[in-house]
C-alpha cells in the first residue's frame, strides 16, 4: 500500500514552508481579545473618549473658566446646546461653557482613575510579591496590615484628610492611591504563592540569584497578565470614588472640574429644566465606566487561562 | 468556634484602635485652630476655648483622654462648632434616621436580589433570565448619586407622586426614594451572585437526587438548593453593608434626610473635626463588627469551613 501521491506532495510542500511563526502568550491573548465584540467596542469607545479628553479643547469656542455674560440669569431658558453661540453642550448655571468643562472633567476623572491604578500596580505588585515570596512571619505581618487597612472606612477617612490638609487634586491622588493597592496586593500575593514553587524559581534560587532579583525578573513578569486585568477593572471603581467625593463638593476645586462635580451641578439645575447640564456629563461618565469595564472583562477572558 | 471568634477579635480590636489613632493624628496635624473663623479670636478667648476643650494639654494626654472617653464611656466629646452640643447629641439625632432607611435598603436589596436571582436561575436561558440579567447589569453600574437625581426627576417632577426630599419623622413617602437610590446597585449585585451560585447548585448531584425521588420543584428549591446557593450572597453582605453606609452620605446630602451623612458633610465644610472623627470612628467600628458577624455566621452555616 502506497500513500496517495497528492498527499505526499502536499506534505513535501508543507515541510518546505519557512518556519511557522511562533505564537506568544501575548499575541494569543490579542487574537482572543479581538474576537470579543464587547471588548473591542469598549476599546473603540474608550479611544474616542480619550481623544475627546485630550484634543476636545482644540474645538472649544470658550475656555472652561470664561463666563458668557449674555446668558447670565437666563441659562435655563436660552443656555441650551447650540452651534451658533459656540456652546455645543449648552452652558452651566453660571454661564460657563459646558463643552469645555466636560472635556476638562473627563480628562481629570480618567486621570484620577489611571494614576490611582498605576499606584496600585507598582505598590500592590511589589508588596504582594514580596509577602508571597518570603512567606512565613513577614507574610503574616504584611497581610494582617492589609486586612486592617481594608476594614477602615476609607471614604470617611479620605474626606477627613481632604478637609484637614486642604482640598486639592494632589490630595485626592494621594488619598485614592493610599487605598487602591490593597486588593492588588492580595491578588498578587495569591498568584505569587503558586508561582514561587515552579521549577524556574527553584532553579534561580539554586544558582544563587538574590531574592529581590527573583521577584523582579522571574515572578513579576509572570504576574503581568492578572495585574493588567485587575488594573483595568480598578479604574472605573476609582473614577466612581472620585465622583463620589466631587459630588459632595469635596473633590477638585473650581475652576477645575470633574465628571462627578459636573453631575452634581447638573442634578441641581435639572429641577429648573436645564436637562443638558446633567445629560452630557452623565453620558460621558457612564460611557467611560462601561468602556473600562468591557475592556477589563475582555482582557480577563483573553489573559486568564482558567476559563478556556 | 470560640477560638475562631477569638482570633477574629484579635484583629478587630487593634483595627478599631488604629482607626481611632489615625483620626486623632489627622486632627492633630490640622493646620490652624478649629476656632478660627473670619478672624482669630483674641488670645485670652483662645486660651479659654483651648482650656475648655482640653487642647492646651500635651498631645499624648489629649490622646489618652480621648481614647479612654471613647472606649469606656462611648463619649466622643464636644462638637467644635456647635457650642451647646456634643458629638453624641449629633449622632443620637442623625443615626436613627440613617439606620431606618439603611435597614429598609438592606431588606429590599437582599429580598429582591435573592428573589430575582433565584427566578433567573430557575428560568435559565428564557426571556425572563435575559431580562433579569440585563436589568441587573444595567442597574449595577449606576451609582447612587446618579440614581437619586433620576428618581427625583421621574417621581417628583414628572409624576409628582413623592416629595423630593426631607424626612418628616420618617413617613413612608419620604423613605421610598432614599431606599431605592441606596439599594439599587446592591440589589443588582446580589441578584447576579444568587443567579450564578443557584445555577451551579442546580447542576449538582444532590439536586438531581432530590428531583429523582419525586419531590416537587418548589420543595427542591426551598429545602435543598436555597441554603448552599445563598452562601456566596452571605459573604457579599459585608461589602454591601460598607457600601450602603458610605452611600448614605450621598443619600443624606441629596434628599436632606438629616442622617449622620448630612452631619458628616456639614461638619466637613465647617471644619468641625471632633464630629467628623466621632462619625468616622462610629462607622468604622460598626463596619468591623458587622463583618465579624457575617464571617462568624458564614463559618457557622457552611459545613465545609473548619477552624
Amino acid at each position: 500500500m502506497y500513500p496517495d501521491k497528492t498527499k505526499m506532495e502536499s506534505l513535501v510542500e508543507a515541510t518546505n514552508i519557512a518556519e511557522v511563526k511562533g505564537r506568544s502568550l501575548w499575541s494569543d491573548a490579542r487574537t482572543r481579545f479581538m474576537r470579543n465584540k464587547a471588548a473591542v467596542a469598549g476599546l473603540v469607545i474608550l479611544t474616542a473618549i480619550l481623544l475627546f479628553a485630550v484634543f476636545g479643547s482644540l474645538f472649544q469656542a470658550w475656555t472652561h473658566e470664561a463666563i458668557d455674560w449674555k446668558l447670565m440669569g437666563r441659562v435655563s431658558q436660552i443656555g441650551g446646546p447650540s452651534i451658533e453661540n459656540g456652546h455645543y453642550f449648552g452652558a452651566d448655571e453660571l454661564g460657563r461653557d459646558l463643552y469645555a468643562r466636560v472635556v476638562q472633567g473627563t480628562g481629570i476623572s480618567i486621570m484620577v482613575g489611571v494614576v490611582g491604578s498605576l499606584v496600585a500596580v507598582v505598590v500592590g505588585t511589589l508588596y504582594g510579591a514580596t509577602a508571597g515570596f518570603f512567606g512565613g512571619r513577614l507574610d503574616n505581618i504584611m497581610m494582617r496590615t492589609v486586612d486592617i487597612l481594608m476594614s477602615i472606612p476609607f471614604m470617611f477617612v479620605l474626606i477627613l484628610m481632604l478637609v484637614i490638609w486642604g482640598r486639592s487634586i494632589t490630595m485626592l491622588f494621594v488619598g485614592i492611591g493610599l487605598i487602591s493597592w490593597l486588593d492588588m496586593a492580595r491578588i498578587v500575593r495569591g498568584q505569587t504563592l503558586s508561582i514561587k514553587n515552579k521549577e524556574f524559581v527553584e532553579a534561580a534560587i539554586a544558582v544563587g540569584v538574590s531574592p529581590f532579583t527573583i521577584i523582579l525578573r522571574h515572578i513579576v513578569p509572570n504576574l503581568l497578565g492578572i495585574v493588567v486585568v485587575y488594573a483595568t477593572l480598578l479604574i472605573p471603581g476609582l473614577i466612581m470614588a472620585e465622583s463620589f467625593i466631587s459630588f459632595l463638593g469635596l473633590g477638585v476645586q473650581e475652576p477645575m472640574t470633574s465628571l462627578g462635580a459636573l453631575i452634581q451641578g447638573g442634578s441641581k439645575q435639572m429641577l429648573y429644566g436645564a436637562w443638558w447640564q446633567i445629560t452630557f456629563p452623565l453620558f460621558f461618565f457612564l460611557a467611560t465606566l462601561f468602556a473600562f469595564t468591557f475592556v477589563g472583562d475582555g482582557l480577563r477572558d483573553a489573559l486568564d487561562p482558567k476559563d478556556r | 468556634m470560640f477560638t475562631y471568634i477569638a482570633r477574629r477579635l484579635t484583629v478587630a480590636v487593634p483595627t478599631i484602635l488604629i482607626l481611632i489613632t489615625i483620626s486623632f493624628v489627622l486632627m492633630w496635624s490640622a493646620p490652624g485652630s478649629p476656632f478660627m473663623g473670619e478672624k482669630l479670636p483674641p488670645p485670652e478667648v483662645m486660651a479659654n476655648l483651648e482650656a475648655k476643650y482640653g487642647l492646651d494639654q500635651p498631645y499624648w494626654k489629649q490622646y489618652v483622654d480621648y481614647l479612654s472617653n471613647v472606649i469606656f464611656h462611648f463619649d466622643f466629646g464636644p462638637s467644635f462648632k456647635f457650642k451647646d452640643r456634643t458629638v453624641n447629641d449629633i449622632i443620637a439625632q442623625g443615626f436613627p434616621v440613617t439606620l431606618t432607611y439603611g435597614f429598609w435598603s438592606f431588606i429590599v436589596a437582599v429580598t429582591f436580589g435573592v428573589g430575582l436571582g433565584v427566578t433567573a436561575a430557575i428560568k435559565h436561558n428564557t426571556w425572563l433570565d435575559y431580562l433579569a440579567v440585563g436589568f441587573a447589569i444595567g442597574s449595577q453600574s449606576i451609582p447612587n448619586y446618579v440614581m437619586a437625581p433620576i428618581l427625583v426627576l421621574v417621581f417628583t417632577l414628572w409624576l409628582g407622586w413623592l416629595p423630593g426630599g426631607g424626612w418628616e419623622g420618617g413617613t413612608w413617602d419620604h423613605i421610598i426614594m432614599p431606599v431605592i437610590a441606596l439599594s439599587t446597585s446592591y440589589f443588582a449585585s446580589i441578584a447576579r451572585i444568587t443567579r450564578s451560585s443557584m445555577l451551579e447548585v442546580l447542576n449538582s448531584g444532590f439536586i438531581r437526587t432530590a428531583k429523582a425521588k419525586g419531590l416537587p420543584m418548589s420543595r427542591v428549591i426551598i429545602k435543598h438548593a436555597l441554603k448552599p446557593a445563598l452562601l456566596p450572597v452571605l459573604s457579599y453582605l459585608g461589602p454591601a453593608f460598607v457600601g450602603m453606609v458610605t452611600g448614605s452620605v450621598i443619600i443624606d446630602q441629596y434628599f436632606s434626610t438629616g442622617g449622620i451623612g448630612q452631619f458628616f458633610v456639614n461638619s466637613a465644610f465647617n471644619r468641625d473635626y471632633s464630629t467628623m472623627m466621632g462619625i468616622t470612628i462610629l462607622v468604622g467600628t460598626l463596619t468591623i463588627i458587622f463583618n465579624l458577624l457575617v464571617d462568624v455566621l458564614y463559618a457557622w452555616i457552611d459545613p465545609k469551613i473548619r477552624y
